[in-house]
């Protein structure tokens, strides 16, 4: 991480806890401008408390969290950050909207109160729709779609506003494990071509670890955060750390055959 | 066979109202049937009941009270009642639903004491109840005109934010978009439209004319856009219909839109199963 670029997303001794019970001790992260972090942990590791205290939801009982260099505190730019909710697949899949609408959605809090959408809106969300290969499905009802599908159509919406920097939190769940290569395949993409810096949050260390360029791995504190070739060749010390026992991760071998190894895999995972 | 209502001022202002509340209902009526709050609009009317009997009972012992058109203490109690809703619904975070029947038996109850404390069932209560072809007068309907153009304007400029709301609405939180401000306007826009609505269909029958023909336009709808305008489409058809029919046959109008409201959605349902049948939803994964 050079000096000279300022991070986009930077933590340092952030410490957090529901009353009493700690739930992230002294974390330091830093994300740079262009890179695509993976952060992985168990269930109940903190990450989702960890999403809120980002995007101000939550406040930190300690240290100081940075979004492109201001205070979460102040930070109002909220335009350059875009945010997949792992929620975001949850909605009523009968609701009567259309791709397009869905899309446009990203760009309300851009265009501001008061306001419509103009011409220029609707170019940018064809725009998003192209970036990930959804053009022809504009006018299709969302809930007609595939999980895969939508999950394209919320990173459109998160991409509309065109961020610098997009979140996902569990982005995968619910979709098939093809789509999820392919998902994937698309934030590399995003990434590479687009520079997006990426962060990434997941349960999922398997698949991940083949597209990210830095794995973060979190339980309560941060036991490991690098680029992604020192956290493979570390891998089962690292998850042993992390998850306080011998883990072992079934590695992707490209072999659609498998892909149900690999479900009872995020299953056990699950359970703990 | 319309044309009758032109030659009676009192039927002439009754239509334009009818016409307007055709319009209203199922506009305000996509958002709370996408919100899922059908049963807080039957609430609302419920409460509206209790703001009429409670201006009727008023006009009983201060004749004073008699000048005030019972139609806007209803509306007043209708507002009262849903920032109560809103309030018990925070008190009871985990049953959320509570506050709805609690509302709701609140408004009838007390709706009831005042009624017997007032000159209990009048022809005037029936009319409220159900609906009238002859309610609205001149100075009514000016009221009425304003009311509609200022909801229209507010339900168009908060067109974007109430759709981002209905569909996501942490998301729409996290864009900025002031979710509890507006949740409240959009309450009090429901509760104008039951009083409007009302004059014409009924305290009982107004959430239907909110929710019919927007089951209706749900099942041919292919976006959000075009649910609003097979919506009021479909409320336009029913109140014209419905309001000559109840002329005609000397019925309560309330009754008869709802007729005509069943009969579009019957037909809806039954052609929607012979067009859908070609057209299934796309599974293949990306």
């Amino acid at each position: 991480m050079s000096a000279d670029r300022e991070a986009v997303l930077e933590l340092q001794g952030v410490q957090f806890g529901y009353s009493s019970r700690p739930v992230l001790e002294d974390i330091q992260l830093s994300v740079a401008p262009g890179s695509f972090l993976g952060l992985v942990g168990p269930n109940g590791s903190g990450k989702s408390t960890l999403m809120k205290l980002l995007l101000g939801l939550l406040e930190a009982d300690e240290g100081t969290i940075k979004l492109f260099g201001t205070p979460v505190q102040s930070f109002r730019d909220w335009n350059r950050i875009g945010f997949v909710s792992q929620k975001a697949g949850s909605f009523n899949s009968g609701f009567p909207a259309t791709v397009f609408e869905v899309v446009s959605m990203g760009l309300y809090g851009k265009i501001g109160l008061f306001r419509f959408m103009k011409k220029k809106h609707k170019n940018r969300v064809m725009e998003a729709l192209r970036l990930v290969g959804l053009e022809e499905y504009s006018g299709r009802q969302i809930g007609m779609l595939s999980g895969g599908q939508q999950q394209r159509v919320f990173i459109a919406r998160a991409l509309v506003s065109e961020p610098e920097l997009l979140i996902l939190d569990e982005p995968t769940v619910g979709v098939d494990a093809d789509s999820v290569r392919n998902f994937y395949e698309l934030l590399k993409e995003l990434n590479r071509n687009k520079g997006i810096t990426l962060l990434l949050v997941t349960h999922d260390i398997g698949a991940m670890s083949d597209y990210v360029t830095d794995v973060a791995c979190l339980n309560k504190c941060l036991h490991f955060h690098g680029a992604t070739g020192e956290f493979i060749s570390n891998k089962d010390e690292m998850m042993r750390a992390m998850y306080g026992h011998d883990v072992s991760v079934i590695e992707h071998n490209h072999d659609h055959g498998h892909h149900d190894h690999h479900h009872d895999h995020d299953r056990s995972e699950a359970v703990k | 066979m319309i044309d009758v209502f032109f030659q009676y001022d009192f039927l002439r202002y009754s239509f334009y109202t009818s016409l307007m509340i055709g319009i209203l209902a199922p506009l305000v009526g996509v958002f709370i049937v996408v919100r899922r709050l059908a049963l807080l609009a039957d609430t609302l009317s419920h409460i509206t009941l209790t703001g009429i009997a409670f201006s009727m009972m008023m006009a009983r012992y201060y004749p004073a009270f008699a000048a005030i058109n019972p139609v806007y203490t209803g509306m007043g109690f209708a507002v009262a009642g849903s920032l109560m809703i809103e309030q018990l619904r925070k008190s009871y975070a985990y049953y959320k639903e509570l506050a709805i029947p609690v509302i709701l038996s609140a408004g009838i109850g007390i709706g009831v004491v005042f009624i017997s404390l007032a000159d209990g069932f009048t022809t005037d209560l029936f009319n409220y109840l159900f609906g009238s072809v002859a309610a609205v007068s001149r100075n009514d309907f000016t009221a009425v005109a304003v009311l509609t153009a200022v909801v229209s304007l507010l339900l168009l400029l908060f067109y974007k934010e109430l759709f981002f709301l209905s569909f996501d609405e942490e998301q729409a939180v996290l864009s900025g978009i002031p979710a509890r401000a507006l949740h409240l306007m959009f309450i009090v826009i429901t509760a104008v439209v039951i009083g409007i609505s009302m004059q014409i269909v009924g305290i009982l029958l107004v959430s239907a004319l909110m929710t019919l023909p927007v089951a209706a336009a749900m099942r041919i709808a292919a976006s959000f856009k075009q649910l609003f305008l097979f919506a009021v489409l479909f409320g336009e058809l029913s109140v014209i219909a419905g309001m000559t029919a109840a002329f005609y046959a000397d019925a309560a109008p309330g009754g008869m839109i709802v007729v005509i409201n069943l009969l579009i959605l019957g037909a809806v349902l039954s052609a929607d199963r012979f067009l859908k049948r070609k057209e299934k939803p796309v599974w293949t994964s990306s």
